[in-house]
């Protein structure tokens, strides 16, 4: 079959991206660990020349194993056998070649055998993955939680775990309960100190949990008795070869299906603590759900790829009223506006990728040596930029991804909605991607505050002020007049002072920043490459008229007309 | 008891004749190699699947790719490094050009005397360029050891002798052999591993040392520091063969003539599309041994 990574231009076209020369030596060091192991690489070239080969043995097993898994995967399921999960049989081969090729740890450092890539190119691979099957991509995207061990647990504990991940043990986040979804701080899994077996033990029930049987967990647990807050949780790490943990159940999904959903029972399982007591949620659920969020957003991205390219080489076939269907105005006006979003959250995941890799690589150089000032500040930048854009990434690329499978099924017509066509799956598939790792509303909790400290209305600013080839001007002026509109929405809606109004208006607001936003970064794509001219004048187009509806929405509401939307 | 294995893996780089095009053929009725994608002989990567398996199993176990081509053929034996293998050989010489089935069995029989010790050859069934399945077992025969051919999976693995499972057209054969041995693999037996990150990032600059003569400066330091990046090189003059033997004047197959067969369908017979039609269809099929 195709390799998936060849047969798509965009995501060589993101890998080169400008900005990767310097991600790159910062990740590296300036290559200095050329000379301790014969895998590293030597200069930059050289790094860009591995990430190239290595994204195209994740593009050939994708291509050649994991998507001809997907549809089996999907009606077999993984089952619960004597409390421990049994993955589907496809899930398992596609996790066995996955690893035999080793890519697992793909972002770890080498001295714990990772391959030390940057997040790009990680979570290119993801992007990859999930458009061969967006359920399988879950478990193999969890080696995303060695990320967050490797930034908070000690170097000893580094040494016994991500060795492992590397090796091919699957990881899982416990971090939901029955009455801790949304509202993590309401966590109740306890966790106690046994002067007896030296070490803490886990008791209690988490729920949801994606790949719960998997070897090694991070669980959150109430570590301070008599607490009620996320000040009281901290962060363990479960081994399950220590034992302790039973699978109760697993859920009948929608989609991924392939992807274990677990009820998980704790019966004394020990759990080592990662760094400091009390920071668990604080700090390093943080940090891992920032992670799982990028990860969710390549697989929504992934997502949206496969249900246009199902919808359109279905369109080149189907034929009607004696003519193949694609040439009729309302079904190419739906195909290029699915490509036009494809491509608005693509350049979205890549940007925030770069963003969240040059954060998290100074932050790691800043534990190896002191940094500059000017490194100091430009890590501020980055990390700011990294909190600022993630939610949004997640926010808009998974409503995107649900939007494109909607139309996807309807240009497939009645087709669509039968078992026979592979968009049926990957319309149940887009459904959870604007619900888990927080849904679309709490992504714009997180988000609006790059409204309201003018964060995102800053970067929008240097995007502007970006040179361009002369045919993109008209497009950067309309730019500037939707900012406009976005300063004059924002501005209302903040002099009110009324928190309850700019929650109402939230969603609002971030997608007017995220539309301006998404449309500069194409048109910057385009000034690099004219392929993206076709995205740049329908994305514009679109975001136009959206923008437009959603300022005039703000415009026409008062504080008073928010009673009407109230519920008793 | 020893440790490991040392197995060799005869591989060749072929035309991709799975996607022939229209200008596949040369006017001269010649393959136009040119026009084809080189790759690795499917059959050959399901033998290195299953060498790679016994190393897997085996420890100490060493698994060396040899290959005979023309320079650019060394890129199999990357190809063989990126899935596993330790080392591999590049037979290459003009001398070699124009080799049939047995100039080329010559060849790799002489290079495997020069080689060394071994335990295990293993072989794809036959290549796609020519389907002739012969050189394995031409091998077999010119290093006097025995041979097993159309194998699919190794069942036990012993310091002195195998036991294989063999597929043939009417069912399966499992088969004990003392070592060393030569066997010839199906493509029923499992696909060959994908490439491997680490491996792949360490062997791409593997070169044989004509290519090293075109190697990016920058990296010719390389090849001092990481001597597994040299890609042995071996020409006619080392493998103690008599030039007669070799290529052209070595091969006694003559081609008389090629044709170029076009397929038609002939005799169409149209059939009721109902469930009788299908009945009689499917009676014909089993009658003239299409199928069953």
């Amino acid at each position: 079959m195709a390799n998936l990574y060849n047969d798509n231009r965009d995501l060589k076209f993101h890998l080169t991206h400008p900005m990767m020369q310097k991600l790159v030596r910062l990740k590296e060091r300036d290559f200095e660990e050329k000379s301790t192991f014969d895998y590293a690489p030597l200069d930059f070239e050289d790094a860009m020349d591995s990430y190239d080969r290595v994204l195209e043995v994740v593009g050939e097993i994708s291509g050649d194993i994991i998507a001809p898994n997907a549809e089996s995967i999907d009606a077999e399921g993984p089952q619960v056998v004597d409390g421990r999960v049994i993955y589907a049989r496809g899930t398992q081969e596609n996790l066995d070649a996955l690893i035999k090729a080793g890519l697992l740890g793909i972002t770890l450092p080498r001295r714990f055998g990772g391959l030390n890539f940057p997040v790009v190119p990680y979570i290119m691979a993801a992007d990859i993955v999930s458009r061969a099957d967006a359920g399988f991509v879950n478990i193999w995207g969890l080696q995303d939680c060695a990320e967050t061990l490797n930034e908070f647990a000690s170097e000893d504990q580094k040494e016994r775990w991500l060795t492992r991940v590397v090796n091919g043990e699957t990881m899982a986040m416990d971090l939901t309960e029955p009455d801790a979804g949304s509202d993590l701080q309401a966590v109740q899994l306890k966790a106690s100190y046994s002067e007896q077996k030296g070490g803490w033990v886990l008791n209690g029930v988490k729920r949801f949990i994606t790949n719960g049987d998997g070897d090694i967990a991070l669980v959150l647990a109430r570590s301070e008795e008599g607490t009620r807050d996320g000040r009281g949780l901290s962060m363990f790490v479960y081994d399950k070869r220590n034992g302790g943990v039973t699978v109760r159940r697993i859920e009948h999904k929608m989609g991924i299906i392939g992807s274990p959903t677990c009820e998980l029972v704790f019966k004394d399982a020990p759990g080592e603590l990662i760094g400091s007591r009390k920071l668990g949620l604080i700090k390093y659920v943080m940090a891992l759900m920032n992670g799982a969020r990028l990860g969710i957003a390549a697989q929504a991205v992934g997502l949206s790829e496969a249900a246009y390219r199902e919808a359109l080489s279905y369109a080149k076939e189907r034929a009607q009223f004696g003519k193949t269907i694609i040439h009729f105005p309302a079904i190419y006006e739906m195909l290029s506006g699915m490509k036009a979003k494809l491509d608005a959250s693509r350049t979205l995941l890549y940007e925030t990728a770069r963003f969240v890799d040059l954060y998290k690589t100074y932050q790691h150089i800043s534990e190896e040596r002191k940094l500059s000032n000017e490194e100091r500040d430009e890590m501020k930048t980055y990390q700011h930029l990294a909190d600022l854009f993630t939610p949004l990434a997640k926010g808009i690329t998974s409503e995107f991804c649900n939007q494109n499978a909607y139309d996807a099924i309807q240009i497939h017509g009645g087709s669509g909605f039968m078992k026979d066509y592979a968009v049926e799956r990957i319309y149940r598939d887009a459904r959870i991607t604007s619900i888990y790792e927080g849904t679309t509303q709490l992504q714009i909790v997180a988000a609006i505050r790059g409204v309201t400290t003018g964060g995102y209305l800053k970067q929008i600013r240097v995007y502007e002020k970006e040179d361009l080839r002369p045919d993109l001007e008209k497009y950067r002026r309309v730019l500037i007049s939707l900012t406009q509109d976005f300063e004059e929405a924002a501005e209302k809606v903040l002099a009110t002072g009324d928190q309850e109004f700019l929650d109402f208006h939230a969603r609002r607001l971030v997608e007017i920043a995220g539309y301006i936003i998404m449309s500069y970064l194409l048109v910057l794509d385009a000034n690099r490459d004219q392929e993206y001219l076709r995205s740049v004048q329908n994305f514009n187009k679109m975001a136009k008229g959206e923008v437009k509806a959603r300022a005039e929405f703000i415009r026409a509401t008062s504080m008073e007309d928010i009673g009407h939307y109230k519920y008793q | 008891m020893k440790k490991g294995f040392r197995i060799i893996v005869l591989a060749k780089q072929v035309p991709d004749t799975r996607n022939v095009g229209k200008d596949a053929m040369k006017a001269d009725g010649t393959v136009n190699r040119a026009a084809l994608p080189a790759i690795f002989n499917p059959e050959d990567l399901n033998a290195l699947e299953l060498a790679l398996r016994i190393k897997d199993n085996n420890p100490g176990t060493t698994v060396t790719l040899l290959t005979m081509g023309p320079g650019r053929a060394a890129e199999i034996v990357r190809e063989g490094l990126y899935r596993g293998a330790d080392d591999g050989v590049l037979l290459t010489d003009r001398a070699f050009a124009g080799s049939d089935t047995l100039a080329t069995s010559y060849a790799l029989a002489q290079t495997i005397k020069v080689m060394g010790e071994f335990d295990l050859i293993v072989s794809g069934r036959q290549a796609i360029d020519g389907d002739t399945a012969q050189v394995g077992p031409q091998v077999a025969e010119k290093l006097k050891i025995n041979q097993i051919t159309y194998v699919e999976e190794v069942l036990q693995v012993d310091p002195d002798f195998l036991v294989v499972r063999r597929r043939l057209d009417n069912g399966v054969e499992t088969l004990k052999a003392p070592l060393p041995l030569l066997l010839t693999v199906n493509s029923s037996a499992p696909n060959c591993r994908s490439r491997n990150a680490k491996l792949l990032m360490r062997y791409k600059q593997a070169r044989t040392v004509t290519e090293r003569q075109e190697a990016a400066e920058d990296y010719l330091y390389l090849y001092d520091s990481r001597p597994f990046l040299n890609i042995l090189e071996i020409t006619a003059s080392e493998i103690f063969a008599t030039p007669d033997l070799l290529g052209l004047s070595g091969s006694p197959t003559k081609v008389k003539r090629i044709e170029n067969v076009v397929l038609q369908a002939k005799d169409a017979v149209r059939l009721n599309t109902n469930d009788e039609g299908i009945h009689d269809l499917m009676k014909e099929l089993i009658e003239s041994h299409v199928i069953g």
